[in-house]
């Protein structure tokens, strides 16, 4: 087997995965330059509620095929991550838009616990199989394994984000989400309605994370009340990679993120000798992250914002 | 009670002595009054070292505007600082002189490691701003518990998960702090010993940053916290100032790290999460960032209020209900984030602001309405 396609198939898998993700931290920060901590959380229970739901149809002695079965699942939980998007908006960030930076950081970090600490409470401490429903048929590409999941994976992922990008650009919420992100009170005097676009900001954003939940659940084949943190962690880390704010920044982050993550932690053993090894993957993240900011402070393909008087 | 009386020297020297009183005393009353009054001391001794904690991040975050989200990593500095140079787990790789130093000279070598690290963070952050310096710092907090937590080969410097046991305790002014002491009558048990201690170095503390707040460098502070280019503009040397920050809170940090782990016996990766910088930063934001009372509140708040749940939570549940339904821990983080966003959006400035960000939260307002 090829590892180097191998490492590239993963990264790019993980890093569409993460792409999804961060799309969700960049519209929330491009709007209301808030990081929606809870943006993991919202990624844990899509999984989550989707899991549940596959096994209770499976419990009901329904008979469909396993992709079927797991749409019937992302349909369940498309609707309560958004629902949980919308509320959370509406509950912790909204009464304080006009609140230092600091304050809704909080909030926000407050309902990450509460909804992790539901999470377990619901849903117990244990890791939730993801149950076997998916064909598990693997393809050989160049030497390297890819299943059909992967390519499934992949292939949903950038519709979404196609779709996402047609959103934006093409459609009139787009356009008043992008006059809001380029001035809110100035768009509230054009006639938009800034609630309505935040709300729907969150609502979608939340869509993508739920189903990028499933894909989490689904690639490791297990989800736990506390895999947003990580994941969310990263997306956004992703985000800024790309340029916070910029959503073709989030997409370029996510991947490079992802292929950085599969490359380094597959190589990095043999580069330093065994001195170093792949337990220092979660490491990738923050030392490339540090180091655009360093070099390129405002991410990839962000702008250079002027400061604020 | 009158609130000008206490302005007054004499009012201020009532309260300070009552103060003193109700700090001397409150060990004793915990033991006494509580059947296990003793984890009541212990958790009140790990309420003073958020307090030094929550008061180091004051000074980046609160004084100096600089949002610090990984500012755990500098107590794990302090805290593995002083397991390494005492504990048998190092001490055969290490020369003999430097076995076991003395307590003073200890803590002075933790906060020097810690306001290293400190620098080592804040010299390629000084550029950035916001959320792009909150990332970095909380990926820098995560790259340094990742370190301890495989650095166990190829040499074995922090022993991985399974961290450093052994830690001798604190040899101080002919005490020893891990065994108890007969005095006056009383029994001194290492909790209690280690609350006196823990307690002046919370002291001197409160003392140090309540005199920088005024001072040349807390005035630079504050003007690069409410304007970076106007603060240059005044002359004030941007660079500088910033690092000073960073170092200062972090060899707080690091004293604090340093009694943590005499205190605790064993330190591992375990205890320096993100959660627990995020913890620290809720201390300082939910009790008044920038104003030192405020910050104690909020750490004495965070800190206990976990605790007290945990003992009302069981019987609470059995009362009502004849059974445990809920899984206490749950319960007990559920409520403590409610409370967070509730405090939050009832008082986005804090439980117990200064004057000054009261006031200005106040201009906001009318701002707002007209």
């Amino acid at each position: 087997m090829d590892i180097f396609i191998q490492q590239l198939i993963n990264g790019l898998i993980v890093g569409s995965i993460y792409a999804l993700i961060a799309l969700g931290y960049t519209m929330v920060y491009g709007i209301m330059q808030l990081i929606n901590f809870a943006h993991g959380e919202i990624v844990m229970i899509g999984a989550m509620v989707t899991i549940t739901c596959i096994n209770l149809l499976l419990d009901l002695g329904v008979q469909l095929p396993g992709p079927l079965l797991l749409l019937a699942g992302l349909l369940m939980a498309i609707p309560v991550s958004m629902l949980l998007g919308f509320t959370i908006e509406r509950v912790a960030y909204r009464p304080l838009r006009r609140a230092p930076r600091l304050a809704p950081l909080i909030t926000a970090i407050g309902l990450s616990i509460v909804l992790q600490q539901l999470a377990m409470l619901i849903w117990g401490r244990n890791y939730r199989p993801f149950p076997s429903i998916l064909p598990t048929k693997v393809h050989d590409f160049y030497g390297a394994a890819i299943t059909d999941l992967q390519i499934a994976i992949f292939i949903l992922a950038f519709l979404l984000m196609g779709g996402l990008f047609f959103l934006i650009e093409r459609t009139k919420l787009g356009r008043a989400m992008r006059a809001t992100s380029q001035n809110p009170d100035v768009a509230g005097l054009m006639g938009v309605n800034i609630n309505t676009v935040i709300s729907m900001t969150f609502v979608i954003g939340s869509a993508l994370g739920a189903v990028a939940g499933v894909m989490v659940a689904a690639n490791y084949d297990q989800a736990h009340a506390y895999m947003g943190f990580m994941i969310g962690l990263k997306a956004f880390t992703a985000a800024v990679l790309g340029g916070i704010g910029n959503l073709a920044g989030a997409v370029v982050g996510g991947i490079l993120l992802g292929l950085i993550e599969s490359l380094g932690s597959g190589y990095l053993g043999d580069l330093t000798g065994g001195f170093l090894g792949s337990n220092y993957k979660d490491i990738f993240a923050f030392v490339v992250l540090i180091a655009v900011l360093i070099f390129r402070p405002s991410g990839l393909m962000g702008e250079r914002v002027a400061e604020r008087a | 009670m009158n609130i000008d009386f206490l302005q007054t020297p004499r009012g201020k020297l009532i309260t300070f002595a009552v103060l003193g009183i109700v700090l001397a005393i409150l060990p004793w009353v915990l033991t006494g009054g509580f059947e296990n009054g003793k984890s009541w001391v212990r958790a009140v001794d790990f309420a003073l070292l958020y307090i030094m904690l929550a008061l180091g991040l004051n000074i980046v975050v609160g004084y100096a505007g600089l949002l610090d989200l990984g500012y755990i990593a500098f107590y794990a500095v302090g805290a593995y600082t002083y397991a390494l140079l005492n504990s048998p787990h190092l001490q055969a790789m290490l020369p003999y002189w430097l076995h076991n130093p003395p307590f003073l000279l200890m803590l002075l070598i933790a906060a020097f490691a810690a306001g290293v690290f400190g620098l080592l963070l804040g010299t390629p952050v000084l550029k950035l701003r916001g959320d792009y310096l909150a990332i970095v710092t909380l990926g820098f907090g995560e790259i340094i518990r990742i370190f301890m937590n495989n650095l166990d080969r190829p040499v074995n410097l922090t022993n991985g998960p399974q961290g450093i046991n052994n830690i001798e305790r604190v040899h101080f002014l002919g005490l020893d702090f891990g065994r108890p002491v007969e005095w006056l009558g009383l029994t001194f048990d290492m909790v209690h010993l280690y609350y006196y201690l823990i307690l002046a170095f919370c002291i001197v503390i409160i003392f140090v940053t309540l005199r920088l707040q005024h001072s040349r460098i807390g005035r630079a502070w504050v003007a690069l916290r409410e304007d970076e280019i106007a603060a240059n503009a005044m002359g004030i040397n941007i660079r500088n100032v910033k690092l000073l920050a960073f170092a200062m809170g972090a060899s707080f940090g690091g004293v604090s790290g340093a009694l943590f782990a005499s205190f605790q016996g064993f330190v591992s990766p375990e205890s320096f999460v993100l959660m627990e910088s995020i913890m620290v930063l809720c201390m300082v934001v939910l009790g008044g960032m920038g104003h030192i009372p405020g910050v104690i509140l909020g750490a004495i708040i965070v800190s206990i209020t976990p605790e007290i749940l945990r003992d009302v939570i069981n019987p609470l549940q059995e009362g009502l209900f004849g059974k445990r339904v809920v899984d206490p821990e749950n319960l007990r983080m559920l409520i403590f984030g409610l409370a967070m966003i509730s405090i939050m959006l009832v008082r986005p400035e804090g439980l117990w602001p200064s004057k000054r960000r009261a006031r200005e939260f106040h201009e906001h307002d009318e701002e707002a309405r007209a």
